[in-house]
């Protein structure tokens, strides 16, 4: 045995890893260190109380009425002997001693440490009116069992302020429960800056298809209440009002990276940068040893969109970052595995399963390749400089994993062979993204290998 | 018990909602809906949905009513 | 380059010499995941390639993108959804499924659990004092077939004329013309005519007086789709009664028969009954009663594993070749009904999976867990046993066994 072997062998045998984040990317990292062999001690530190539970279902079954906030506990794949420090946040990361410090002054030693701190809601920026009865976020356990409550009293409306995922949502969720609802939205549609403008006009149709008010291009101003401190109603830059006693602000997440400030880390709003294999980067751009990060709160490059840093809050990412980032942390450089899975997502709205893989904002141009926009039963291509690069499905995801493989071999944009279904006016239009895009250009990769030992790029077209 | 499903994966084949349509609901043709922690009285049922699902998708607590609960520390 | 003409591996496979124990073949068969064969189809034996293309838009299972036309059976007018594609396989598939499952129909199958494990005890029941029984005609042909019938509302009495056409008619799916006597085709096209008459019959009878059966809602229902005209309700009963009949039957059989070959894992599951879930999925994957889907077209070009199949192409899907790929299951050819991410491929894959699926495993479920509670001390009299004579949908012809 090589001396670094043997030091690995007793790190798992004897080390201290440390997880700070104890939510899905967490207490998967927890499991996937117990099955790579770890034996050594294992802290997880989170600052919500109780178990991990997961969040998808707090904007849908939750809100429907159909189960309650409190029953989406995650499952365990595993038993994880682990000491959970739960109900307190960490307030800082000391590289160079190895040590979590908590808020409440414990200090926590680590040989290895984890980040997986995820993303918060973004709060109304003005907190008088954030602080109005009625006004919520929807992030956590305790955020959707307030509104779930407020939904099941019956609003008279309720007025949800950004249409992405998570506020198209919670709209289609109040026309199903014959709730009336305003979305307001500053971009020219719902799902536009996720997606695009073909499908945000798709989304916009769908949602007042279903009676939502869809008002787009404004911007809510301010937020009214009453003596009694209750919301009773918005201002909209457009100098209209909407009288609403609920409203739901859903303009995305802010990283929870501030207990990180001074630990010489490169984070920044989009958190923290990491190599494709879940170490993090310090602020000089070095790839730290013994830091690692994963899920929401990560930031890393992925080979097939141009070694771009790419973050996502997706589900799926969070868990197999966490495995990435666990199987990484318990060996040597040689057996290290890289990140390369294609990013995939899906929203459930308007009795519509919508699915994406890859990165939609990295294209050019979106092309329908299969199925009926009208029927809202499609498949659309999307693709940047002549090759493949995400897909996205309306009530259509038994088709995506053809797209992912096209995706992972650079395919050529748009599709030459003709399906089936296709539609025959189908023509690529400009992709046509509100805000800055992830563009550039350069040769370009493909994955090969399907195990997560053998998966690795080879240059597409030297 | 508890139940989470990988909707990334999940194709909509409705396999579960077939075997437990106490847990598991088709929100549409293709978009699942679930209830991460159905009555024990369905676990048969749930237990014949995640073995069926074709893209073994559906993840049962593999902890079987063993305490999961995480011992938690206060600050 | 994995593209090769290898001629003489799937002639073997075909053969009925092969029928007991194909599987080496189909290992010596994946050594080419696409086989370019004489006449110019091709062959895919493995699970990367056998997912990839069912779930390749560009795979159609329209006999009219076949640039030679099959030798067997020509095209129907009104092909039933199996051999459509979208968007008209979908539609059919949702007006069928609007009765039998979700989103429309959620708990019929899961509520027929009482009634079956009714009418599997009910054939047991006629099993006791008898020395030897044929698994095959005394048990996994009758239950199936009572189910099916039940559901659709096809008479069961008929089943004695119904049965014999479905035989023809499977008999001739693979005809080739090289080997096969003309015979067989004609009997196919024949039985065929006659199926669709009697159903058509049924169709007419439940126009007037609908019961709560399949049939009479597919002839009465108005859906979000609209309605099937009587020649598709035709062939959708069509193809369901076929499905319903040819493909359970195998699996609880093949269930005999490999726990009778495993006696250790039968009496693991009469201690341990939950274990039956699992170990379904495992006979699914390791003894399919669906072994090939026997063509799809390429509707464009296809490139799979480096070959580009061209357009018009004939295409033949070993399922079960793929579902015993080492390079996707450990030790593949083990009975292992603890095996995690079994993801085979028995009932296909894509949009085209089986539309009986949850049901097909109930009934499996059911009838395995009561023989294997009730039938004392079973002992196969012949192993292997004889075979059907299909290669496609594959199972024993008889299985005898002692009992007590
Ligand atoms: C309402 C909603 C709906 C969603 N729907 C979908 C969907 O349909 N599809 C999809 O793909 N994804 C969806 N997501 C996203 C998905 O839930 C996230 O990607 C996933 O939760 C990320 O997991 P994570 O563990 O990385 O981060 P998080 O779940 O954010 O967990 C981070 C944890 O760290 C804790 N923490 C933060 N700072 C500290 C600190 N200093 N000390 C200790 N602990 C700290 C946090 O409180 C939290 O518990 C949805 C999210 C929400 C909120
Ligand atoms: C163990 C029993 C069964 C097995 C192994 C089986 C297997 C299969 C397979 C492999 C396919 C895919 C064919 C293709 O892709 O071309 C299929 C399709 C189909 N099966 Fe089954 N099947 C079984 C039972 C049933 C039952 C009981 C029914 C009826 C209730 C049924 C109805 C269908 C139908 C209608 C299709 C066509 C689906 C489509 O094209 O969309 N099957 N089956
Ligand atoms: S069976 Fe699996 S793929 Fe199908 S709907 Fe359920 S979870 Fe999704």
């Amino acid at each position: 045995m090589t001396s670094r072997t043997e030091a690995l062998q007793t790190f798992k045998r004897e080390g201290r890893i440390v997880i700070v984040g104890a939510s899905l990317a967490g207490l998967r990292a927890a499991e996937s260190l117990r099955d790579e062999g770890f034996t050594g001690s294992l802290t997880v530190i989170g600052d919500e109380k109780g178990e991990p539970y997961d969040r998808p279902p707090l904007s849908k079954q939750v809100l429907t009425g159909w189960v309650p906030a409190e029953a989406t506990t995650l499952p365990r794949r595993r038993e994880v002997d682990a000491q959970w420090l739960l109900g307190v946040p960490a307030s800082g990361l000391d590289v160079a001693a190895g040590l979590v410090r908590l808020a409440d002054g414990r200090e926590v030693p680590y040989d290895r440490v984890l980040i997986a701190t995820g993303v918060r809601a973004r709060p109304w920026p003005h907190e008088a009116e954030a602080a109005l009865d009625g006004v919520f976020v929807v992030r956590t356990r305790e955020d959707a069992a307030g509104l779930r409550q407020r939904l099941a009293d019956g609003p008279d409306r309720v007025l949800i302020i950004g249409a992405g995922f998570t506020g198209s949502e919670i709209a289609s969720i109040c026309r199903e429960r014959d709730i009336p609802v305003t979305v307001a939205e500053l971009g020219p549609g719902p799902l536009v800056g996720a997606l695009g403008a073909m499908i945000g006009e798709i989304a916009s149709e769908m949602q007042r298809a279903h009676g939502v008010d869809l008002r787009t291009g404004v911007k809510v101003t301010s937020l009214e209440g009453d003596e009694q401190g209750r919301l009773r109603r918005a201002h909209l830059s457009d100098g209209s009002t909407v009288d609403a006693d609920v409203a739901v602000v859903a303009l995305g997440g802010i990283r929870n990276t501030e207990w990180l400030q001074g630990s010489g880390l490169a984070v920044g709003p989009w958190g923290i940068a990491a190599d494709s294999g879940c170490r993090a980067m310090d602020l000089n751009g070095l790839i730290t040893d013994d830091v690692f990060v994963a899920g929401d709160v990560a930031r890393c490059p992925h080979p097939v969109y141009e070694y771009r840093f790419i973050s996502l809050e997706h589900w799926v990412n969070a868990v197999e970052q966490a495995e990435i980032a666990a199987h990484n942390m318990v060996h040597l450089q040689a057996d290290r595995w890289p990140h390369l899975t294609i990013p995939s997502f899906w929203s459930i709205q308007f009795g519509v399963n919508i699915k994406s893989v890859g990165v939609p904002t990295f294209a050019d141009e979106v092309v329908i390749t299969q199925g009926s926009v009208a029927e809202r039963r499609f498949v659309a291509t999307y693709g940047y400089q002549g090759r493949v690069t995400a897909a996205v499905t309306f009530n259509n995801a038994k088709w995506l994993d053809h797209y992912r493989k096209l995706i992972e071999t650079a395919a050529p944009f748009p599709p030459p062979c003709p399906t089936p279904d296709q539609p025959v006016d189908a023509k690529p239009v400009p992709v046509d993204f509100p805000g800055p895009m992830l563009l550039a250009q350069g040769a370009t990769v493909v994955v090969t290998g399907h195990d997560p030992d053998e998966r690795r790029v080879t240059a597409a077209r030297p | 018990m508890r139940v989470v499903v990988d909707l990334s994966r999940c194709q909509g084949y409705a396999q579960c909602a077939f075997l437990a349509p106490d847990a598991f609901r088709m929100h549409g043709e293709e978009a699942l809906m679930y209830d991460p922690s159905p009555d024990d009285a369905q676990r048969e049922q749930v237990l014949r949905a995640a073995a069926a699902c074709p893209v073994q998708a559906i993840l049962v607590d593999r902890l079987e009513g063993r305490d999961a609960a995480a011992e938690a520390m206060r600050s | 380059m994995t593209m090769t003409r290898t001629p003489g591996i799937l002639p073997r496979i075909l053969d009925y010499s092969a029928r007991a124990d194909p599987y080496p073949l189909y290992a010596e068969l994946r050594r080419t995941p696409v086989a370019l064969q004489e006449d110019g189809s091709y062959v895919i034996s493995t699970y990367r390639e056998l997912t990839a293309l069912l779930h390749d838009p560009h795979l159609s299972s329209d006999i009219r993108n076949l640039a030679h036309p099959l030798p067997g059976a020509g095209r129907e007018d009104n092909p039933a959804f199996l051999n459509l594609d979208p968007p008209e396989h979908d539609r059919m598939r949702r007006m069928a499924m609007r009765h039998f499952g979700p989103p429309h129909t959620p708990g019929l199958v899961d509520g027929m659990r009482p009634d079956m494990t009714a009418v599997v005890n009910g054939l047991i029941d006629g099993l006791q004092g008898r020395k030897q029984i044929d698994v095959v005609d005394d048990f996994a042909y009758p239950f199936p077939v009572t189910v099916i019938c039940h559901l659709l509302g096809v008479p069961r009495e008929d089943e004695p004329r119904f049965h014999q056409w479905v035989e023809a008619l499977v008999d001739a799916i693979d005809y080739n013309p090289a080997v096969d006597p003309p015979e067989r085709l004609q009997k196919g096209m024949q039985a065929r005519a006659e199926l669709r008459q009697y159903l058509g019959g049924l169709v007419e009878e439940r126009h007037s007086r609908p019961g709560d059966d399949i049939l009479s809602k597919l002839a009465t229902d108005d859906g979000p789709d609209g309605r099937m005209t009587d020649e598709q309700i035709i062939s959708t009963a069509n193809l369901l009664l076929i499905a319903g009949h040819e493909t359970t039957v195998n699996l609880i059989t093949n269930g005999v028969l490999t726990l009778l070959r495993h006696p250790q894992m039968l009496q693991r599951l009469r201690n341990e009954p939950g274990l039956i879930i699992r170990l379904v999925e495992e006979l699914l994957r390791y003894e399919p009663p669906v072994h090939i889907i026997p063509w799809r077209a390429a509707y464009s070009d296809i490139t799979i594993a480096d070959t580009t199949i061209p357009k018009g192409s004939q295409i033949m899907l070993m399922l079960a070749s793929g579902s015993r790929d080492p390079d996707r299951f450990h030790d593949p050819d083990r009975f292992d009904p603890d095996r995690q991410d079994n993801q085979h491929l028995g009932f296909g894959s894509g949009i085209h999976l089986c539309f009986g699926g949850p049901l097909a495993r109930l009934e499996a479920q059911i009838a395995i867990t009561e023989f294997v509670r009730r039938v004392d001390n079973p002992r196969l009299v012949a192993d292997p046993p004889p075979y059907r004579r299909s290669p496609i949908l594959r199972g024993p012809l008889h299985l005898l066994v002692e009992q007590g």
